[in-house]
């Protein structure tokens, strides 16, 4: 099975949990992906290049219309709600919160789940809150891999747990796991 | 569009007039799932009829379809660039003509109310503020906005650069506060539809933030051209912090008063 995108839904924790995956994925990883990291409504995206400083990938905030490229890591700016279209191109909304979040990783998930079916992957990790799980149901409805992060290994277990308890997940990895399993799938592809 | 969802916003542009059909498709298709999931439709394909005979159904979908989420003095940093770099352009004019386009509940309307007054500009200024949604509209006349919200507006209202006490511009009552009288006098407010109506009046400053997000690139095209033939020569553009002109025709026809807070300046 090939896969298109990747999709990855991150609140509490998730600064450090993004350091690790982002330092370990090579330069050649070409699957795009999609972060939503639950972030404060007023924080600028100067984190955002701090990460991209440490990656070997390009990471970047997603804009609204842009088409969705290989090798790159899009992540939903602060205070908008990042969604995918059946073009693969970004839309962004500033609806209400869902699940107190905005962005939310239900809105992604789920309209992630409708532009990419079965070719996609569904990563949930460290978080504090229940959003996700309902967009991780949906992935795996439409025919998607679903990824959770090991609530063991979680700074914030309630994100990842609230995840297996809506779905019944393909894997339940640490987060070393998860970046070695991506990159697996990813070589698959050549 | 797939074809159950253009089935339907085609229905409501023929039975109500209000044209989502080149809105984005991810966003038209939420909105309209999670009212199919409220209404007890079993399936999506009925929407179409029930669209056109129960009026009070559509009234509830078009309702879903105006987003109306808006805050006073959203993004600080927008307003705090407003006073330092739009303000002392106004300042020229003897009369000053404001487009609000998009003001949903009026919140932002207010916010611009309170600087102009601040900077001694509201007696000579006017403020058209529009919506598609009436329900808004009349709602932002009224002015009245929930007590819980006034603490995140001040801190807002700090943040963008104001000095009075944020709870002069305002009479509490229990839970609700209604805005002062002297701030309302110089609003206009106006049923107008960006995408079905044409230009409003010629104005020195046009704000429209985070409505151009949901319309697709053509319709944002022909919305900034609007935005254009409204603008006197030398008049300011706001935009949404996620919003620009890069992909318009019109980018080469202003300058960038503020990249970052997405302020621009029609040339002459």
């Amino acid at each position: 099975m090939q896969y298109d995108a990747v999709v990855i839904g991150v609140s509490a924790g998730g600064m450090n949990a993004m350091k690790i995956i982002f330092s370990l994925l090579p330069k050649d990883f070409g699957t795009p992906i999609i972060i939503v990291q639950h972030i404060s409504p007023r924080s600028d995206n100067q984190w955002i290049d701090l990460l991209n400083d440490k990656s070997n990938l390009t990471i970047k905030e997603a804009d609204e219309k842009e088409k969705i490229e290989k090798g790159t890591v899009y992540i939903a700016p602060a205070n908008y709600h990042l969604l995918i279209e059946m073009n693969k191109t970004f839309s962004l909304t500033i609806d209400e919160r869902v699940n107190f979040a905005r962005p939310s990783i239900d809105i992604l998930f789920e309209s992630a789940a409708e532009a990419y079916k079965n070719k996609l992957i569904g990563v949930v990790l460290t978080g504090s809150n229940h959003d996700g799980a309902k967009g991780i149901k949906r992935i795996k409805e439409c025919g998607g891999l679903v990824i959770i992060q090991d609530p063991k290994t979680a700074e914030s277990a309630y994100m990842p747990t609230s995840a297996i308890a809506a779905v019944k997940p393909d894997y339940i990895l640490s987060l070393e796991e998860i970046t070695d399993l991506l990159i697996k799938i990813d070589k698959q592809k050549d | 569009m797939q074809s159950h969802l253009a089935a339907i916003v085609e229905a409501i542009y023929q039975k109500y007039g209000y044209d989502f059909r080149q809105y984005s498709e991810a966003h038209i298709k939420r909105r309209i799932m999670n009212r199919m999931a409220m209404s007890g439709l079993e399936d999506v394909s009925q929407m179409p009829s029930k669209i056109l005979n129960d009026e009070a159904f559509a009234s509830r979908l078009l309702q879903d379809l105006s987003i109306t989420v808006t805050e006073m003095f959203r993004d600080p940093g927008f307003y705090r660039s407003l006073r330092e770099n739009v303000i002392p352009i106004l300042k020229t004019y003897p009369f000053i003509k404001i487009w609000h386009a998009g003001c949903s509940t009026g919140e932002e309307a207010y916010s611009m109310a309170i600087i102009m007054q601040e900077e001694g500009l509201y007696d000579r200024t006017t403020i058209y503020a529009t919506d598609f949604n009436q329900r808004a509209l009349n709602s932002a006349k009224e002015g009245i906005f929930s007590n819980k919200l006034m603490k995140e507006y001040t801190a807002n209202y700090q943040l963008s650069g104001g000095k009075e006490s944020f709870s002069d511009y305002y009479t509490s009552n229990y839970d609700h506060v209604i805005m002062n009288q002297s701030l309302k006098k110089n609003i206009v407010w106006a049923n107008h539809n960006l995408v079905t109506d044409s230009v409003f009046a010629e104005v020195h400053l046009i704000l429209c933030r985070n409505v151009l997000i949901y319309f697709e690139r053509e319709l944002q095209n022909k919305t900034q051209k609007l935005f254009y033939d409204s603008l006197i020569n030398g008049g300011i553009l706001c935009l949404g912090a996620k919003e620009g002109l890069h992909f318009t025709d019109l980018y080469e026809k202003y300058f960038e008063l503020d990249k970052k807070q997405r302020i621009f300046k029609k040339k002459y």
